[in-house]
């Protein structure tokens, strides 16, 4: 009767997840809070801006850079056959305003620094640093966690506004130069049909909540990761896993309820 | 790495992103559309006004001299009540003309003015009276399916 052995097992598992969400949660706005513990370091949270943002910005770059390009070229393809290449700058400009910027800083972030996260506060735990903390009446919350976070939550949206001006740049450099579309029609009709508050703003907030989800897991995988060798490597790879695949999820969700 | 460099660069980093924001806003978004603010301000009722839309340009001889600012009802007359804003240089007589064009075949329609020749002008927050609403493509297939089908059944009639 092995196959009867999967209705416990889905039982076992949903009583894993559910408190596990529970506590996941606890951990996100005790850490966000403890922004205002003594034990929060403004230079810690610097230092960990630094890591996640000035140094994701070569990345992000070239990668927003490639994305325009691509994106300057496939759409003159779908276009050139109705005669509407003057719809170019609109087409590259509300692609990576509204999806490909916010998704594609958050999954390179995710790799990035996401991983970095997750292995530099599992491996913490592995060696005991984390238990040293509270020995000393450290709140490993305030001091290791909350920086990290919050590094996340401010990086993202900039990197992200970097990445879309990038990627526009990208597009405008294929477009006009290489394939020849009208300069003027490109960005005139890219400046009739993009709206501040409705395309690169909504934009920049779908990038906020993706930047607190990916540090959020990543996170919480490190703090609860099994405090061995493998323990460490595993929960790098499923902070990879799991970020990417939530954001995937939450954009569609984000999508659905802000430009519905 | 040092404190002091580290703040240089996390500075500089948020400058960043601050400047891609600005000049998003202002390259891309077009937040610095507001050329025509000082200019004085025209109604126009038109019968339809198909697709146009706030910020559509207004057109004089093919140069935009303004745009459309708001789009409303006149609930007296029942006519789409069109306000515009057009640029402080450009006087209109008063028995301006004012029509809805589409650029092209399939793209966005435009306030088009046709200038008249009377001496006064028309006063800020005047209203043009001769208008030409947007020309309803379906109507008029419509229009010439019939009037088609109606001359051949006159046409086999005569038989």
């Amino acid at each position: 009767m092995a196959f009867l052995d999967f209705i416990p097992q889905m039982g076992r598992r949903t009583l894993q997840t559910v408190p596990g969400l529970g506590a996941a949660s606890r951990f996100l706005l005790s850490s966000l809070l403890s922004i205002f513990n003594r034990h929060f370091s403004v230079q810690q949270l610097f230092r960990q801006i630094y890591g996640f943002g000035v140094r994701s910005l070569i990345l992000m770059v070239v990668a927003a850079f490639f994305t325009g390009m691509v994106l300057g070229f496939q759409g003159y393809y779908a276009l050139v056959r109705f005669g509407a290449t003057s719809a170019l700058g609109t087409l590259v400009a509300l692609s990576l305003l509204r999806e490909l910027g916010p998704v594609l800083t958050a999954l390179l972030f995710a790799g990035r620094a996401g991983s970095a996260l997750t292995a530099e506060i599992s491996s913490m735990k592995a060696t005991e640093q984390l238990s040293a903390m509270e020995m000393m009446a450290v709140n490993p919350l305030a001091w290791v966690v909350a920086p990290r976070l919050w590094a996340g939550i401010i990086a993202v949206p900039i990197l992200c506004a970097i990445f879309d001006l990038v990627g526009i740049f990208g597009g405008y450099l294929i477009s006009v130069p290489v394939l020849g579309v009208d300069g003027g029609t490109f960005w005139a009709q890219m400046q009739s049909n993009v709206t501040f508050s409705g395309d690169i703003l909504t934009g920049l907030f779908k990038a906020l909540c993706f930047g607190v989800v990916v540090t959020w897991i990543a996170a919480w995988k490190g703090y609860t990761a099994r405090p061995t060798a493998e323990g460490v490597g595993n929960a790098t790879t499923l902070s990879v896993v799991t970020a990417s695949l939530t954001v995937l999820g939450l954009d569609f969700i984000l999508t659905a309820l802000l430009f519905s | 790495m040092e404190t002091r460099a580290i703040d240089w660069w996390v500075g500089i980093f948020v400058l960043l992103g601050i400047a891609a924001l600005v000049v998003l806003a202002l390259r891309v978004g077009n937040l610095s559309g507001f050329a025509y603010d000082n200019g004085y301000v025209l109604h126009a009722d038109f019968n339809n006004v198909g697709s146009l839309k706030t910020r559509s340009p207004v057109k004089l001889g093919g140069v935009t001299i303004g745009e459309v600012t708001h789009i409303g009802m006149n609930p007296k007359t029942y006519m789409a009540k069109v306000t515009m804003r057009i640029e402080p240089a450009i006087k209109l007589p008063i028995d301006t003309g004012a029509s809805i064009y589409t650029q092209g075949l399939l793209g966005e329609q435009y306030v088009a003015i046709q200038p008249g020749g009377m001496p006064q002008n028309l006063k800020p927050g005047g209203t043009i009276t001769m208008t030409q609403g947007a020309v309803n493509i379906d109507q008029m297939i419509g229009q010439m399916v019939f009037s088609k089908a109606e001359g051949s059944s006159k046409a086999s009639g005569n038989q």
